[in-house]
Order: structure tokens, then sequence, then C-alpha cells
């Protein structure tokens, strides 16, 4: 009976060993490998309003000061240029001239360059450095009686121009500027209709006043994130490239303008 | 008669009216878009604290270098020569002038500050567009200060998924066989390391020969082929504790494991009698099922991402081709019919894409193709390279590359490689060894 157990015990201690033995590794120590800790990620923007630099600041202050020196300083000769017509009758396209110049210069805002993009973070900024570039630009305002004059012109030899749109070689000239400028994000996918359209107001130099991108409700929606992705990647194109190669007559045929970007063909290969 | 007046008026006068014009804008630059990572900044209590603790002189800029690297290789940025900045580091307390940033033609900018906080490491950062002078992005985390190498990957994950729209995958990690010695007697390990090569660790001591490893989906497992005591069978490792057990109780040879989408399952390879055929083995229950019954030699099986669909290769055709069927094993469709052979399928995360090793006239091919065989691209071609593995983003492709020798059997090497899906950025991974049989794991954030 005892011998039966003893022969028992032993035959199932060498069937744990002989299991023991036939798994790899078993008395291997556990690796050493460092563990996976979770970073717990938090949205800052929202409690922090970062200020300006100190030089930025100067900067602004004295962009500020301009800016009142300038309306101070040209408001004056407008009003005077304003009653001079009244007293005096002068030929339409003169008082017409002056119209215009008044309007632009008593709103300079209205012509400042500007991106129309909104970000969740955009109602929280100061300041937007965009409009301090476009204050600093005075040129740019002061250039509306030049770009009237120039509006005339063109739009009288605009008369035997023909309406349809840009030539051939005019649109390629454009494109293949663009092409330049456009980083194309390549982690979109290929198979989505990612079209952005965006619409341009454009000086006669090609520089652009307004940029707006058409299907504006689309880049804050969920699930858009792919489309807002190629809307930024399209407005820092048309940033890079201005000013725009555009013709250099027609300028009423092309002061508005419609980009659509699309980037399939690219993505496809 | 008005109308009439009116009709003969508007005919005779025309209005001047101007359509909008469209202009298509179809084509751009695959240029990397130029990026200025500033140096997180880091005040002086925080760089004594991190100097003891780490040995690291400036853990901001070491930070900072880890996000430019990755960004580098990434091939979609171009990293900014710090040299050529206008800005000092301090600039993450500050909104930065955007026109000094735009002066080195920068599009983007990342600034940030890193300190110490309870012991522990606490990053802020944000991205910046330089064009539109906005804020894109504001983050801050907190972790342990060993792990400051994966808050430079975070952050890159987080840039470049802000940047591209899609997922990053820079908070990875890599599996792979280590090589040593001579091609005739190679000592073969299992190591991992992080996506750029950091943090190398060997997983077993080289006793065995060890082929084919796979990430489990939560990363914590490793499943691979192990030839222990000369039988080459089907492992399960765990990463953490280190403890191995063999899959499935088959009376002979399994090979090419992978893991189901959803890490329930073990799908395989089963040779007998000089066939082998799929199967899978419920790693709960432990239950094998047999998913094809072919007389040929199916291997290399797949899932799909949704776990719905199996690709594999087979030779029913006569020839090693790729095939697709249901994760039932029924609906077997031959997917691949260009000239060569075919093998080593791998679905891509994202699900459209297969990607393959070809092998035409002598040579190696690592491509990909739609899942329905539509649209095969050839990526790279060389004397010999296999096994491609995707990132968990389907984007990048990683693979083994192996040399010639010359005539004294000298000269051997193998080598990681990845290329991207245009087939442009393609890069030596650095590892410390000859290594092979790579397999990228998921988002270790996920």
């Amino acid at each position: 009976m005892n011998r039966n157990i003893i022969v028992s015990f032993g035959l199932h201690t060498m069937l744990v060993i002989i299991t023991a033995m036939s798994l790899p590794f078993l008395s291997k120590k556990p690796i050493n490998l460092p563990p996976i800790v979770s970073v717990e990620l938090i949205q800052i923007t929202d409690k922090t309003n970062i200020p300006f630099a100190p030089k930025a600041k100067k900067i602004i202050e004295k962009v500020k000061e301009k800016e009142k020196k300038l309306v101070s300083e040209q408001a004056p000769p407008k009003l005077v240029k304003k009653e001079k017509p009244d007293a005096v009758p002068l030929p339409d396209e003169k008082i017409e001239k002056v119209k215009e110049i008044k309007k632009k210069k008593q709103n300079p805002e209205k012509i400042e360059t500007e991106v129309k993009q909104v970000s969740e973070f955009e109602k929280k900024k100061l300041f937007d450095t965009n409009s301090i570039a476009a204050l600093i630009d005075k040129s740019k305002i002061e250039s509306a009686e030049t770009i009237t004059k120039l509006d005339k012109t063109t739009q009288d030899q605009d008369k035997s121009i023909d309406f349809g749109g840009l030539s051939l070689s005019e649109e390629d000239a454009l494109k293949a500027q663009i092409f330049g400028c456009w980083s194309i994000p390549l982690g979109l996918p290929y198979n989505e209709n990612l079209l952005v359209r965006i619409k341009l107001q454009l000086k006669p130099d090609g520089s652009i006043i307004r940029s707006e991108i058409l299907d504006h409700a689309r880049m804050n929606k969920p699930g858009q994130g792919f489309y807002k992705v190629l809307a930024e990647s399209a407005l820092r194109a048309i940033k890079l490239c201005q000013p725009l190669r555009v013709p250099s007559t027609g300028y009423e045929r092309w002061k508005e303008l419609q980009l659509n970007f699309d980037a399939r063909e690219m993505l496809e290969g | 008669m008005l109308f009439r007046y009116l009709f003969i008026l508007l005919i005779l006068f025309p209005i001047k009216a101007f359509a909008l014009i469209e202009v298509d804008i179809t084509r751009g630059n695959l240029n990397p878009l130029p990026v200025a990572v500033s140096p997180l900044s880091i005040d002086k209590n925080s760089r004594s604290n991190f100097k003891k603790i780490l040995k690291k002189e400036n853990l901001g800029s070491e930070i900072s270098a880890v996000v430019e690297n990755n960004l580098k290789q990434s091939g979609l940025f171009n990293p900014l020569n710090k040299d050529a900045f206008l800005q000092k580091p301090d600039i993450a307390n500050v909104k930065p002038r955007f026109e000094d940033w735009n002066l080195i033609k920068a599009q983007a900018l990342i600034t940030g500050k890193v300190t110490f906080e309870n012991g522990k490491l606490r990053v802020e950062f944000r991205l910046w567009d330089v064009l539109a002078g906005k804020e894109m992005m504001a983050l801050a985390f907190t972790t342990v200060p060993n792990n400051w190498r994966r808050v430079g990957h975070i952050i890159t994950d987080k840039v470049y998924e802000r940047l591209t729209g899609e997922k990053g995958y820079f908070d990875t990690r890599i599996i792979y066989v280590a090589e040593e010695g001579p091609k005739t007697n190679r000592i073969k390990k299992l190591a991992i390391m992080d996506q750029d090569g950091f943090n190398n660790k060997f997983l077993t001591l080289g006793n065995e020969l060890v082929l084919t490893p796979r990430f489990s989906p939560t990363n914590q497992m490793v499943t691979y082929l192990s030839y222990f005591r000369n039988l080459p069978r089907v492992y399960l490792l765990d990463i953490e504790t280190g403890m191995q057990e063999v899959v499935g109780d088959f009376p002979g040879m399994t090979f090419a494991p992978r893991f189901s989408p959803d890490g329930k399952k073990i799908i395989m390879s089963f040779a007998k009698d000089g066939k082998s055929d799929i199967y899978t083995m419920d790693l709960e229950n432990r239950i094998v099922e047999r998913i094809t019954n072919h007389p040929s030699i199916d291997t290399s099986p797949s899932y799909s991402p949704d776990g719905k669909y199996i690709t594999f290769n087979s030779d029913r055709s006569g020839y090693q081709q790729i095939y697709t069927m249901k994760s039932n094993g029924k609906n077997v469709k031959r997917i691949s019919f260009g000239n060569g052979l075919y093998g080593t399928p791998v679905w891509s995360p994202r699900g459209d894409l297969i990607a393959f090793t070809k092998l035409h006239k002598g040579k190696f091919y690592i491509g990909v193709m739609r899942a329905d065989g539509t649209g095969e691209r050839l990526l790279t071609e060389n004397f010999y390279q296999e096994a491609p593995s995707w990132s968990p983003n389907g984007r990048v492709l990683i693979f083994y590359r192996e040399t010639k020798t010359n005539s004294k059997g000298e000269g051997f090497s193998a080598k990681l490689w990845s290329i991207d899906l245009t087939g442009y950025n393609e890069k030596m991974v650095e590892t410390k060894t000859d290594a092979s049989d790579p397999s990228w794991s998921s988002l270790l954030g996920n």
C-alpha cells in the first residue's frame, strides 16, 4: 500500500517537474521595463491669458499713436476737398473720386488685411497682430486715391476686354504661384470630399484685402478635423504667396476671385 | 407697352456684370512644412532639480530636441535651425513676435516651458500659426521625470495631429528580433525600443531562435515564434511580468502569429503533412478554430481593423498570391494579380490598404494595394527586404532589409527601415545590433 503511494507520489512529482521544464523561461526574472505612465492632458488656453512681450507692447502703443496722428493730420484736408466740389461744379468723375477717398480714409479698419477664420481661442485674443500690420502699413490706405484712379483707367480699358474670366496664361501663372506656396498636409484621406473654397478680395497689385472660407461653418464642426487642417493650409498658402500674380489690367474682372483648393489628386498619388 | 420698351432698352444697353472667377488649385508642393521648435524654457530651480534626478543639464532643450527629431524623421516637417531664432526660449510666457518668426520663414512655432512641481515634471506647450498670427493649440501635462522622452513624443503627436489632421505615431514602441554573430550562427533575441530607437531592452536571452514578434492591441502582450527545443511553436509573452506560455496544443509546427484587433484571439498557421492552414485560438477559453482547409500552403494571416476580414497568402493558384476572406473563412478571394510572388500581407490600421512583400525578377519590393487588390503601388525596391508592419496611424511602414554578403561570406547585415506612403521618405531606424522582423505597437497613451 505504502509502496504504491510512494510510487504514485514520485511519478506525480516527475510529472510536475517535466511540465515545469517544458515551459520556457519559467524561472526568468520579470523584464525590467519602465511602466507606462498615463499622461493627463489639460487645456490651458482658457485659463491662461498670455500678455504681449514688452517689445510688442511698445510697438502696439507706437502704432496706436501713429494712427491717432494720421487721422488728425489727414482728416482736415478731406473735409476741405469735400466742400470744394460742392461750391464749384466739377465733372462727375471727380466727385465720385472724392467720395471714395472719404469713405476709405474714415474707416481704415475695413481695408485691413484680415483672414476670416474662427478659432476657439480667437475671442480671447487681446489684439490681432494682423491688424497691427495693417495699421503700420498705412501706405495701403493712403493709396486709396491712386487705386480709384487705377480703377477708372482699367474700367475704360476693360470695354475692349473679355469679361468671361482670366485667360489661360493668366490662370496658369496664378496657379503656378500658388502651387509653390501650398504645402499639402499629406496625412489627409484622399477618399473624402475635401474641397476648400476661398473667396478673395484683391488689390490691383495682387495683395489680399480680405479672404473668406466659403464653407466656413464646416471649420468648427465635430468630425471635420481634416477639413480644418486643409483650410488652414490653404490660408497659409495665400498669405505666403501674396501679392498674387494677377494680370496687370482688368482689375474689375479679378478684384474678387475664388480659389478652390482640392488636394485629392495629390493625395491619391 | 412699357415692358416692351424696357426689354428693348435692356438689349441695347446691357448691364455690365462680372461672374466670380474661380481658379482650381489641384496641386501643391510636398516640401516639408518649416517649423520652429523653440527650446522649452526652464527656470533655475527646476533646472537644478532635474539635473540631480536625470543628470540632464537642460531638460527643456532635451525635450525639444526629441520633438525636433521626431518631426524631422516624419518627413512632413522641416525643423528650422535654432541659430536663426531671433526670440529667446523665454517666450513661453508671452505672445511670440510673429514678424521675427516670419523672417526665418517658419510657418508653425512650438513654444513651452518645463517646471519641477512636487517631484514631478510639468510641461506646458503651445503651437502657433505664424502666418495667421494665431494660437493653434495649448496643452499642459504632468508626469514622472523619468518619462521625459515620452513627453517629447506626446508633444510631437499632438503637433502632428493638429497640423496634418491625422493621429501621430511617435509615442509608440517597436518590438523586433535583435541579431548578432555570423550569418551561419546567428543569435536572435526579442528586443523592444521606442520608435526613435531609444530605451532599447532585450526580452529574451538568445538561447532559442525567435521570429515574427507581434504586439497585442493593448501593447501588454507579445506573440512570437520560438524554436524552443527545436520545436517551432507560437508563444505568448507578457511584457510586464515576463511570463510566457505556448499557444495551443498543436501536434506540429505553428507559426506566423498575430493578434485579432480586439486582442481576444491569436491567428496563426499550423503546418502538417506538407500543407499549412490558418487557425485561431481564443485566449479566454483556449478553443481552437480552423479557418482555412485547403491542400496548399496558407500562411501570414492578418485581420482587417474591424475584425470582419482576414488577408493571407496562399499558393493555391500555383504561385504565392494574396487573398482575402471573411473572418469565418468563407468567401475567399484572390486580390493580387501582378507578376511575381506576393507575401506577408498586413492590413492597414486605417483599413483602406494592405501592405505586402513582392518578389519579382530576383528583387524584393515593399508595396501597398487597396483591400480589393486595385491600386498596387511599389514603395521601395532592394536586394532583400520583407515583413512590413504599419505605424498605428497607417501612414508609415517599418520593415527589414538585408545586405548581400561578399564572396568570403562577409558583410552581411540586417537593418530596420521605414518608409511612408509617398515612397519618398525612406529612413534607416537605428538599432544597436542587426535587426529583423519589426512590429509597431499602437499608441501607448491609448
